[in-house]
């Protein structure tokens, strides 16, 4: 097979920008997805099949029966699950990866998230830890992210946002019914409320048009290609410049290194199963933070016995995700005007600086419900079935508002991605298995933000509220997953450097949300797209000076 | 053609039937055994049973109940499908509705007064916790989720729900231009 500069393993936020930036560099890119390529004519509108309700599958893979995982739990237990069930923490596995049916919020983090350690110590059984880089590291990169995959949005309600040098490219979306209820009521609580940032096209821009507002928005292929994900931007501009090949359905299997340890190519499985071989001067990881780690811990070869980059034990740990907690209120009048995306509003306020806890999050209104959505979440004391349960349904699913947000998670080096020693998956390679969980501290920030949210729906009028938190069982990583390749100067406590280059292998680089040393208080996808376009920019600074030429 | 459910006449449609037949003949292609040429995996006794149990989950009211809504037919179509792993967990629920209900009642439960079909999936609640669960969960499926799996009869749960179908936005009143 051709040798090419870069051969690229998984497709998604990450992987379709270094595509597009090295591809206009003028390296050649192989780039192996082992999903397939959906567009916008492939919206099904299934409630019950799609990236987040799958019930019955998930609508953008990884196929139900071809790569299972284990998960352990913590009584040692391990089970195999399948991508439909929510302890497989599935992402997607198709061209663009998350970002095809994602909710699409575009967060910068904030200069505080990228120095945890500095600003709250170490927890005791944590692993929190500073970034090597910081924001102002980041900054052009956000900006490159907002510009060239296009956000909507306005941060101008909050004095809390991330320094930034000028506005978003596109303006919010005219607020839905939820944004006027809860805006007058945070301000009365003193906060200071925004709309939304949003990889979602308020505006004609990039050639496509803007969100038509329907019901169908997070874990959906939007059905007028309005949401911007890298399947609808980067990618076509790197196959645009004729030196990118997009190869779908192949599944890479390990990264090969020559008798000098270098990497030399990746080894795939092909659409028919085959197995190839792609020669490349180097090779850039970017599957996800489990599948990536997966595939450094399968690149086993004599100079590296317990994977590739993994000299001191560190792939698969410090997995993160983020803890989900908030409140719904029940309103006494309509509060549902079914206007899409629905999340329009939110709060920085209670992201840092709370005495007592270590970090915190977003607080934000929730996307769009479906009438499915809503069957467990009924008012306090109704019961879960029959005709009281049914016209509940009826007085409710329009009359009620969810506040959520994704707690910063305080990572551990026991939530981990290993590999299995029993089970396989499809093409015999041994599957992920999951075990460990975060910090406990996480918990006990994730109920206090449930309360700040129920305390915002009672100042918006809500007559009844409920908390919805939970102490999972295992670490929630799931679409938010990062942590498993972490980002260090220290080569015994990380896995890559400040560039994304494996401490171990200087032509192996890991680009994804698996080097996030932490996760923010944010959705994370438009960090990965900046890390992404940080991280390519220095391999191409380091291509030029022919550093990685073997 | 009619079944009984919950001491009522329910009609299956023509479309239903057909559906049914060519859905049987695909899963007898392919291998699996069809019982009849109405539903792909539950045998018709099954069929009025499972009605009847989940028309206690979702009973009629001033909207259809979840039989009425062709929920039977969405949890017959996915046992065939995603929900293959759980049909053991029906086939014996099923069972034991039916035997516990002879047994308490003197009656199958399809025949038997609604007030003693509530007290039998009151029963399974109690005693068989994982069909019971699964029950709920297939039933809320089939009726509130989308049309396209055989449930939620002519989006029946979310007009009940104001919501329209298909939104008045959409794709054939959608129009994009550069200069708005």
């Amino acid at each position: 097979m051709k040798r090419v500069n870069a051969a690229l393993t998984g497709v998604g936020a990450a992987g379709g920008i270094v595509a597009k930036e090295l591809a206009t560099a003028g390296l050649s890119v192989a780039l192996l997805e082992r999903g397939r390529w959906y567009t916008a004519n492939d919206c099904r509108k299934d409630d019950l099949r799609n990236q987040r309700t799958t019930v019955l599958g998930n609508a953008f893979g990884p196929e139900e029966e071809s790569n299972p995982r284990v998960w352990v739990s913590p009584r040692g237990e391990a089970t195999t699950v399948l991508p439909s069930d929510g302890s497989y923490q599935n992402n997607a596995a198709c061209v663009g990866g998350g970002t095809l049916s994602y909710g699409a919020m575009a967060w910068r983090f904030l200069p505080q998230d990228f120095r945890m350690r500095s600003t709250y110590g170490v927890l005791a059984g944590s692993s929190l830890e500073d970034w090597p880089i910081s924001y102002d590291d980041l900054e052009p990169f956000y900006d490159k992210a907002e510009y060239e995959i296009g956000v909507s949005g306005d941060y101008s309600g909050t004095p809390l946002h991330s320094p930034r040098k000028r506005p978003l490219p596109m303006p919010p979306l005219p607020p839905n019914r939820e944004f006027t209820i809860l805006e007058p009521a945070a301000k009365r609580l003193g906060l200071h409320p925004f709309h939304l940032p949003m990889l979602r096209n308020s505006v004609p821009y990039n050639g496509r048009g803007p969100c038509m507002r329907c019901r169908w928005c997070v874990g959906f292929a939007c059905e007028v290609d309005a949401k911007n994900g890298s399947q609808n931007t980067v990618i076509p501009t790197a196959l645009a410049t004729g030196n990118c090949e997009l190869r779908t359905r192949c599944m890479a299997k390990e990264i090969l290194v020559d008798e000098r340890g270098r990497a030399r190519g990746v080894a795939y499985f092909d659409e028919r199963g085959r197995l190839q071989e792609q020669p490349a001067d180097i090779v850039v990881v970017s599957a996800c933070a489990i599948e990536s780690a997966r595939l450094l811990l399968q690149s086993k070869s004599r100079l590296y016995a317990q994977g590739l980059g993994n000299r001191y034990d560190q792939v698969g740990r410090n997995l993160q995700g983020h803890h989900y907690t908030g409140a719904i209120g029940f309103f006494d009048h309509e509060t549902y005007d079914d206007v899409g995306p629905g999340a329009s509003i939110g709060v920085m306020e209670y992201n840092h600086g709370t005495p007592g806890l270590c970090g915190g999050g977003l607080l934000a209104n929730e996307f769009i419900r479906l009438p499915i959505h809503m069957v467990d979440r009924m008012p306090p004391g109704t019961p879960r079935w029959g005709k009281a349960h049914k016209q509940a349904m009826r007085q409710y699913h329009r009359r009620s508002i969810v506040i959520m947000g994704p707690t910063q998670q305080i990572p551990t080096a026991e939530a981990r991605v290993l590999l299995d020693p029993a089970v396989k998956d499809r093409w015999g390679m041994p599957v992920a298995r999951i075990q460990g969980n975060v910090h406990p501290h996480t918990f006990a920030i994730g109920d206090v933000q449930a309360r700040r949210a129920e305390a915002w729906l009672r100042e918006a009028g809500a007559i009844q509220t409920a908390r919805m938190t939970g102490h999972p069982d295992l670490v929630e990583a799931g679409q938010h997953q990062a942590g498993t390749c972490r980002m260090g100067d220290d080569p015994r406590s990380s896995v890559v450097n400040r560039e994304c280059r494996l401490h171990d292998v200087d032509n192996v680089f890991v680009i994804d949300g698996s080097v996030h040393v932490t996760n923010g208080g944010f959705n994370p996808v438009l960090t990965i797209m900046a890390v992404a376009y940080y991280a390519s920019d220095a391999l191409l600074r380091a291509w030029k000076g022919a550093g990685l030429r073997s | 053609m009619q079944v009984k459910s919950e001491g009522r006449v329910v009609s299956i449609t023509r479309r239903q039937f057909v559906g049914g037949c060519a859905l049987a003949a695909g899963a007898a292609a392919a291998g699996c055994t069809s019982h009849n040429g109405d539903f792909s995996f539950l045998t018709p006794d099954e069929a009025v049973t499972l009605a009847a149990l989940c028309d206690q989950i979702i009973p009629a009211d001033d909207y259809p109940s979840a039989s009425q809504a062709g929920v039977v037919r969405y949890i017959d179509l996915q046992l065939t499908r995603p929900y293959r792993r759980h049909q053991d967990a029906f086939r014996a629920g099923l069972a034991q509705a039916e035997s516990f209900s002879v047994r308490r009642f003197g009656a199958a439960v399809v025949t038997s007064s609604p007030e003693q079909q509530l007290a039998t999936v009151r029963m399974l609640e109690q005693q068989n916790r994982r069909f019971f669960e699964l029950l709920r969960k297939t039933t809320m499926e089939g009726y509130y989720g989308s049309p396209r799996h055989g449930g939620n009869r002519d989006a029946v749960s979310w007009r009940m729900l104001g919501l329209t179908e298909p939104p008045v936005r959409g794709r054939a009143r959608y129009t994009f231009s550069e200069k708005p």
